[in-house]
């Protein structure tokens, strides 16, 4: 494959509370290689690491051991600051519970990745009102996300991930606090911006119908990827 | 990131929480508001007062008979102490004299406009028909009257030659007028005989003036029959009394600004103890409005350092306040910080965030707190019968100071916010 490689992780392992009594290895070794325009699917039951693999795919977290780079840019070095630039503009996360800021509107909510970043008022305006359109909520960008449903909700919360224009969107549980109808239609959204935009997208779920449809799902038990295997990449009828 | 964007989403949180941001800034309001209102008192009276010894060229200097203070003595205990052991009032033989005056007059010619001489002679009751009215019976010198400033409303002045002769002549009120003769015209009473009925004596006198009496005296008397002054002739007075010399007078300084009056006190004073260092009980003292605005400027500064510590200590607490709101806000807003961390902020971005909610917490308490304190100085200013003068460089001063309190005290939870994992934010319950 030719492809761009965006996660390139080897041999990842991650311990906390290291050199006390409670000293806990959660990752034993994990090596994930995610190229552009993927949509890879994590799966695995609560407690196999999950969470932690996410982090530190997400910048959230550094490695103890092992090398980590993300679209090129290599994580060892990293200091404070620079894992902050690379979650303001490498990652978009989707979070199970929306994350939305309370008293800020739709709108400015897409917006503050881009505030982050330093763009100028009028561009940030315009691109979160163009995002937000395409998430089908051009009619609801005033709104502050106690007057918006679940669904209303996650689709801002992926306008906001894609706010400026990341690597990779990285969406753990996304339709885990959702109906089944407007999980649905969240997925469906996924797939779009997959299938149309070519984004990168790693979505961790329990779920293993969800992860079905995705092109390649990895199965995450205690602490290592014990297996690898094709989806259907497609959606599941009915 | 942009300043303005921090101060919106500052103004923001603290309009989701109205209540609890009032309470905090209670503090701040009261330690702001106090501090400004007795600033504005103090710059209103004290402009009150500039702008009354400028109009009243009351550059006057009052010179004074009194006790001296005695040596430091030792009493039997074995304790110095200094001061007055027994009250003793001058008698005739400590006043200043006439010829005193008049060498004063001499020595000074050049600098002052004369020498302002009055003496009370006594209080009495004028009755006619079935009317009366109560009089305080004043003598004096020209300069004395012109000194009172006396607004005449009919009728003419006391002039040199009715002085001069020393003549039973006078000036009343216009509410002595009303009282006497039931009248407001006050022409009628122009000529016409009066007599003092006073404990023990009869003082006859012929009203050739009529002024206008200030409404200074209605806030005390209100309806109750007020004594109004009966101004005669200084020669007029003296010849019923019999009392040679003053025991106070006021000496009036030309008006000329090049004229020093801390100066001209002090020699005047010097000149006054020529008379009186032989005298063991008795000096002369001096004092001027300038030494009085002195004295009240000192006192009000006294004033001020005492309220500034109580609102510093206002301040401190509210600043306290201020820390423990924010950390609250922080605390409660922890998935907040996280999810901005997870979205890029950078840990300085955090903490200049909560910083600025902090100093716009307290500037908006500053305002507050200015307002109260300038409508409340002013008020208590119109109380004094000054006019308000606001003191804008401690306005400017305490909005700056309140900012600058929400730096101080916002900075410790603004950098525990930046401080924070975005992992435990991001999963905080």
């Amino acid at each position: 494959m030719d492809k761009r490689l965006i996660i390139d992780m080897n041999n990842i392992v991650k311990r906390y509370f290291i050199g006390k009594p409670n000293e806990l290895e959660v990752l034993h070794g994990v090596n994930l290689k995610v190229y552009e325009g993927e949509f890879v699917a994590v799966v695995g039951p609560s407690g196999s690491g999950k969470s932690t693999l996410m982090n530190m795919i997400g910048a959230l977290d550094l490695p103890t051991m092992g090398q980590y780079k993300l679209d090129g840019f290599d994580m060892f070095h990293a200091r404070e600051d620079d894992l902050s630039a690379i979650r303001n503009k490498k990652i978009g996360f989707v979070f199970q519970t929306y994350n939305l800021i309370a008293r800020m509107t739709a709108l400015k909510n897409v917006e503050l990745p881009m505030l982050y970043a330093g763009m100028g008022k009028r561009e940030r305006n315009t691109r979160a009102k163009e995002l937000l359109t395409m998430m089908g909520m051009g009619d609801r960008m005033q709104h502050t996300p106690d007057e918006l449903s679940g669904g209303q909700k996650q689709r801002v919360a992926i306008a906001r991930a894609m706010a400026n224009d990341p690597a990779i969107i990285l969406a753990d549980e996304p339709t885990g606090a959702l109906d089944s109808s407007t999980g649905r239609l969240i997925m469906d959204i996924f797939h779009k911006l997959n299938h149309e935009q070519g984004k990168t997208i790693v979505l961790i779920t329990h779920s293993p119908e969800l992860a079905e449809e995705t092109q390649r799902v990895l199965t995450l038990h205690d602490g290592l990827i014990v297996s690898e295997r094709k989806g259907t990449g497609k959606v599941a009828a009915g | 990131m942009l300043l303005g964007e921090n101060i919106s989403m500052a103004l923001a949180s603290i309009l989701a929480n109205k209540m609890r941001a009032m309470l905090t800034m209670l503090g701040i309001i009261i330690g702001i508001g106090s501090v400004i209102a007795i600033r504005t008192v103090g710059n209103s009276v004290t402009e009150s007062f500039n702008s009354s010894m400028s109009s009243m060229g009351a550059t006057n200097i009052m010179v004074g008979v009194t006790q001296r203070e005695t040596e430091a003595v030792k009493n039997d205990s074995g304790l110095e102490f200094r001061g007055r052991r027994d009250q003793k009032m001058p008698e005739e033989k400590d006043f200043i004299k006439d010829y005193m005056l008049d060498d004063l007059r001499k020595e000074f010619a050049d600098r002052i406009d004369g020498v302002l001489l009055s003496e009370n002679l006594a209080s009495g009751k004028i009755t006619i028909g079935r009317n009366s009215a109560k009089v305080r019976i004043t003598g004096g010198n020209d300069d004395y009257l012109k000194g009172e400033n006396l607004e005449l409303l009919a009728g003419r002045e006391i002039g040199d030659k009715a002085q001069k002769g020393g003549k039973a002549v006078a000036l009343v009120s216009d509410y002595a007028v009303k009282k006497m003769f039931n009248t407001e015209e006050y022409d009628h009473a122009i000529g016409k005989r009066v007599q003092v009925v006073a404990t023990g004596a009869f003082y006859d006198f012929t009203i050739v003036g009529v002024y206008k009496q200030g409404e200074t005296g209605a806030l005390f008397g209100g309806n109750e029959d007020r004594e109004t002054t009966l101004y005669t002739t200084l020669g007029c007075v003296k010849g019923r009394s019999h009392i040679d010399g003053y025991p106070n007078i006021t000496v009036a300084k030309k008006p000329e600004v090049s004229i020093d009056s801390k100066k001209l006190r002090s020699e005047i004073q010097i000149f006054f103890d020529r008379y009186y260092h032989t005298n063991r009980i008795f000096e002369v003292t001096t004092s001027s409005l300038e030494s009085m605005l002195d004295q009240f400027t000192k006192l009000l500064g006294t004033i001020s350092t005492g309220i500034s510590v109580i609102a510093g200590i206002a301040l401190l607490v509210g600043g306290i306040g201020v820390m423990n709101i924010m950390l609250v806000s922080i605390s409660e807003r922890t998935r907040e910080i996280g999810t901005r961390k997870a979205l890029g902020a950078t840990n300085s971005s955090i903490r200049l965030q909560f910083i600025i909610e902090a100093m716009v917490l307290c500037l908006i308490g500053g305002i507050i707190g200015v307002i109260i304190g300038v409508s409340g100085g002013s008020l208590a200013a119109k109380l004094m019968e000054a006019e308000a003068h606001p003191s804008i460089s401690s306005i400017i001063e305490s909005v700056a100071f309140s900012m600058a309190i929400g730096l101080f005290f916002g900075y410790y939870p603004a950098n525990k916010a930046a401080k924070m994992n975005p992992i435990d934010a991001l999963t905080y319950e």
